[in-house]
């Protein structure tokens, strides 16, 4: 079904950012999703965000593959350029796009299906060559669109909808992350918005790969008892002893400058990321202390959310290939053709 | 030991036959034999004698037999020759094959440092006994350089038995080692050792020869796969996707190595003295699978940059999910197949044109593509650059169907030429400019002429911005389920496909006076159907002949076949897939043309035509 169009007249006055846009401006088409859906939530932090950072939308590519998540792009910034490609495949058009033009903001949003499941090597390699880019995985452990199947982020125990058990084990997308190489980590939950915007900014300016798991309930398939990604589940189980703050470049002067480094992660773009608090010997750029406490945790029965990992010393996609500081797109043939000249000679060595 | 049978007496019988003859090499695979056997078809290159040379090899590193046959044609006929005059058997594995294939008349070449099985022997041909082994193991210390040397010194007896000219080759081998004096040294010592045994020895030349000509002097050597890589490189490529894949591997490895070479523009470095002051404007990403390269073509595509990937037909499998998305959004791509024997796994080193159907309709639901067929690396060459013009002037996929034959063995054809004038069809893409001039843009409406509607690059003005969906969709580019909005899209991508006839290569078109039979093949069959047609004309049928460049088919295809009372489509796969594809797609009558077809993994002979048209007209006159 064709999405209805949202009424644009203004019911009040909207503040306008830097650009002079409101929110209403980085909106899209009206969601079709089930009431309550927690994907609607993150849709609207994504467009919450996207206005406060004062990104042009044009300059904005939104990418996804299919399910429920993959729809949402539709949804917001309405202005950006948008791309609902197939099943499990968003990561490698967006690599491609991205080897293309790397001027643009990359946003790609995906489920658990379409990440964990049919597109997981995707999203691995993904992680591994750091394209420059936001991926959300809204993670509700159950396929929607098909009508309630387990994925591959279901708890074991954990019951669908009918009552039965899953029996495999979860993929974690974090830990994937930890041992793939990625470059920025984090996890939170669609109904926290107040954690879920700032931790967005600071996966905009990471430079790389930056994937963010939002534990999104299904209200159809998966918000019943004994759903371990419930809303009522999430809200007594997660645990935000990291909690973060995003403060762009621009105000850094005015900012105090923090002693502990550890608890402040200075972006590509000169940005910083503020940790408020951290549990005691938690650094998020040591690798195996973040591993081990997210183990630690989960064996607890609790979900850790937060900037949960952050490398800002690698290099994107880009950098690792030296390409130019433009976008490859708009090289122009001159440079690109080496001619008649050329072509004779190097036939010389045909001879 | 030398050759215990005279072979005055057996080559008496036979006249000489001067730049007309074909040579059969068999070795063991990693022995090093690749670099002798094609030093001696350069060799013979640079003599101005039209040659060929086809690499039989196994899949394999190292251990199984491998072949090489070299074809000398004064009169240009180099497809692969079934004949063998000379045979170099240096696998003891394969003696037997190898001696019983030699034409009566002909010449066994073998290392005599082992006594030859009696049972080998036969009357009828010349053993040419040069103990190899023997003078390598004297003569070199390593053990590497007495297995490799073994090669050069057979080139070297061959270059005496042929009369090939001592002094190209020596310039070659200079070339080939002018840095590292020490396999220089060597490699001239084996040459030598090869050489003055057999003018020591034998009564040299032998009764074939070679002697110069002026035939190759605008031509170039050169294997199709580097010749893609180098219209990929012309054509202004500048993302590429790619899962290694025999055969097409080598191609993005020469793209690889071109762009390094022609694609680094130096830049000032912001530190100074930083030791790397230069940008690539390139960027080739060895993906996780074809799934991911081809994924990664449609991405960069879409977003304003010439990509494309090389694999062979298991790639085309799995990238079909996506050409049906690529299609079907209309986003251009460019996919060179180099084919190989298929199905599944099947024989990834041996020949095929077995993927015409795959590619024509890769994808689910309704999909047509169009599909370039080159016969020779210069067609790799240009229609590599035509491939990226019509990929973005129809905003859709573009196949170029090569093959290994074509792909990985060296071919004498005429040098490539650029003309500094071209500048590249990107199709219609509205800029920021264009989008201010109009008042509203949806993706899918404004057609021209040939169906195509103009498309906008992300990064443009927002009034350009919409959104793919592979999902059903109407002309706006918004979602539908309603059967006309549906019906409209994919009617114009039928209309679309159609229209891009005119813009692809013309067949090649022969016609004879007098002619009562056509013949109609494509690709890398090219050679061996017009000796085959020189060959028929001799024996009274006269054949006109056309030969596919391109899919959808020109006009001219259906007409052939309606001109003709006897049709022939010759191609190499089982099920007579051309044939299948031009009935289908021109609504002529499938049975007026009769399939002619070699699957077996070496590329198509002449005779293997002959014998097929023949037999065929007598059966049905």
């Amino acid at each position: 079904m064709s999405s209805p169009t949202k009424p644009l007249i203004p019911l009040a006055v909207l503040p306008k950012n830097e650009l002079g846009l409101t929110v209403r401006d980085y909106e899209g088409a009206m969601s079709t999703l089930c009431a309550g859906c927690g994907h609607d939530s993150v849709t609207a932090a994504i467009t919450q965000m996207y206005f406060e950072l004062s990104m042009p939308p044009h300059m904005i590519a939104k990418l996804s593959g299919i399910g429920c998540s993959s729809k949402t792009p539709t949804y917001f910034v309405r202005g950006a350029h948008g791309f609902n490609s197939a099943h499990g495949r968003m990561a490698t058009i967006a690599t491609g796009a991205n080897a293309a033009n790397r001027e643009l903001s990359y946003i790609g949003i995906s489920g658990d299906g379409d990440s964990l499941s049919i597109g997981i090597g995707h999203l691995a390699h993904l992680m591994r060559r750091n394209v420059n880019m936001v991926y959300v995985l809204e993670n509700n452990g159950v396929y929607g669109l098909t009508k309630g199947q387990f994925s591959a982020s279901a708890d074991i125990g954990s019951r669908s909808k009918r009552g039965v058990p899953n029996i495999v084990a979860p993929i974690d997308p974090i830990m994937l992350g930890l041992s793939m190489g990625a470059t920025f980590l984090a996890r939170s939950f669609s109904g926290d918005k107040e954690q879920l915007i700032p931790l967005l900014k600071a996966a905009v300016a990471h430079k790389g790969l930056a994937l963010v798991d939002v534990i999104s309930p299904c209200v159809t398939f998966n918000d019943h008892e004994g759903s371990t990604k419930s809303y009522r589940f999430m809200r007594e189980h997660e645990v935000k002893e990291i909690e973060t703050d995003f403060v762009p470049w621009q105000q850094e002067i005015s900012m105090p400058h923090h002693k502990d480094d550890a608890r402040e992660v200075i972006m590509h773009d000169g940005s910083a990321v503020r940790f408020r608090s951290v549990p005691p010997g938690y650094d998020p750029r040591d690798r195996q202390k973040v591993e081990e406490y997210i183990r630690e945790r989960h064996e607890r029965g609790e979900i850790a959310t937060g900037l949960l990992y952050v490398n800002e010393s690698s290099t994107d996609v880009h950098e690792m290939n030296n390409t130019p500081e433009t976008a490859l797109s708009k090289v122009p043939f001159a440079t690109l053709c080496p001619g008649s000249a050329a072509l004779a000679k190097l036939q010389e060595d045909f001879r | 030991m030398t050759s215990t049978i005279s072979h005055d007496t057996a080559s008496a019988t036979a006249g000489v036959k001067t730049n007309d003859f074909a040579l059969k090499l068999a070795n063991v695979n990693g022995t090093g034999s690749a670099s002798a056997n094609s030093l001696l078809m350069q060799a013979i290159f640079r003599m101005g004698i039209p040659v060929s040379g086809k690499n039989l090899f196994p899949s394999n590193i190292q251990g199984l037999p491998t072949w090489y046959e070299i074809r000398v044609n004064k009169s240009g006929y180099t497809a692969r020759a079934l004949d063998y005059d000379l045979m170099v058997a240096m696998n003891s594995q394969t003696y037997a094959e190898d001696i019983a294939e030699v034409a009566a008349g002909g010449y066994v070449l073998y290392d005599s440092s082992w006594p030859l099985d009696a049972q080998l022997q036969r009357a009828d041909v010349t053993f040419l006994g040069v103990p190899l082994a023997k003078m390598c193991l004297e003569n070199f210390t390593s053990s590497r350089e007495r297995v490799l040397m073994k090669n050069i010194a057979y080139a070297g007896a061959l270059v005496a038995l042929l009369d090939l000219d001592l002094e190209v080759i020596a310039t070659l081998l200079t070339e080939s080692y002018s840095r590292n004096e020490k396999l220089l040294a060597s490699n001239q010592k084996a040459l030598r050792l090869g050489y003055d045994y057999a003018m020591e020895n034998f009564d040299c030349p032998l009764e074939l020869r070679l002697a110069p000509m002026d035939e190759t002097s605008h031509s170039i050597l050169i294997d199709g796969n580097t010749a893609s890589a180098l219209g990929c490189l012309y054509a202004g490529a500048t993302v590429a996707g790619w899962y290694p894949i025999t055969p097409a591997t080598a191609l993005m490895d020469n793209f690889t190595a071109l762009c390094a070479k022609y694609r680094r523009e130096p830049v000032d470095s912001p530190v100074p003295g930083a030791p790397d002051s230069h940008q690539n404007n390139y960027l080739i990403l060895q993906a996780e699978d074809e799934i991911a390269a081809i994924g990664m073509v449609l991405g960069a595509s879409w977003s304003g940059a010439r990509a494309f990937t090389s694999t062979s037909g298991p790639g085309i499998s799995l990238m079909s999910e996506l050409l049906g998305l690529a299609y079907y959004t209309e986003i251009p791509a460019v996919i060179f197949d180099v084919q190989r024997t298929g199905p599944s796994t099947g024989m990834p080193t041996r020949t095929q044109q077995a993927d015409i159907l795959l590619c024509a309709y890769a994808s689910h639901g309704d999909t047509k593509h169009i599909l370039l067929f080159p016969a020779n690396p210069h067609e790799c060459f240009e229609f590599a650059v035509t491939s990226f013009d019509v990929a973005e002037r129809f905003q859709t996929p573009v196949f170029v169907l090569s093959d290994l034959d074509i792909g990985m063995n060296d071919w004498v054809v005429p040098e490539l030429t650029w003309d500094d004038d071209f500048v590249p069809d990107r199709g219609r893409v509205l800029h920021d400019e264009d989008l201010a001039g109009i008042a509203e843009f949806f993706r899918y409406t404004n057609e021209d002429e040939d169906f195509v509607t103009p498309r906008t690059v992300p990064g443009s003005d927002s009034k350009g911005a919409y959104f793919i969906r592979g999902s059903g969709h109407d002309k706006f580019g918004k979602y539908t389920e309603v059967p006309a909005e549906y019906q409209e899209v994919v009617d114009r991508l039928k209309k679309k496909h159609a229209a891009a006839a005119h813009a692809l290569p013309a067949p090649v078109e022969i016609r004879r006076p007098g002619a009562h039979v056509g013949i109609i093949t494509l690709g890398s069959c090219d050679l061996a159907v017009r000796e085959a047609i020189d060959e028929l004309a001799a024996r009274g049928v006269v054949a006109d002949f056309l030969r596919v460049r391109g899919f959808p088919f020109a006009a001219s295809v259906r007409q052939f076949v309606l001109d003709h009372e006897q049709c022939f489509v010759v191609e190499q796969n089982r099920d007579a897939q051309l044939r299948s594809l031009i009935a289908l797609e021109t609504e002529v009558d499938i049975n007026a043309m009769h399939p002619v077809v070699h699957y077996g993994g070496f590329p198509l002979s002449a005779r293997q035509v002959v014998d097929a048209v023949t037999t065929t007209l007598e059966v049905r006159p």
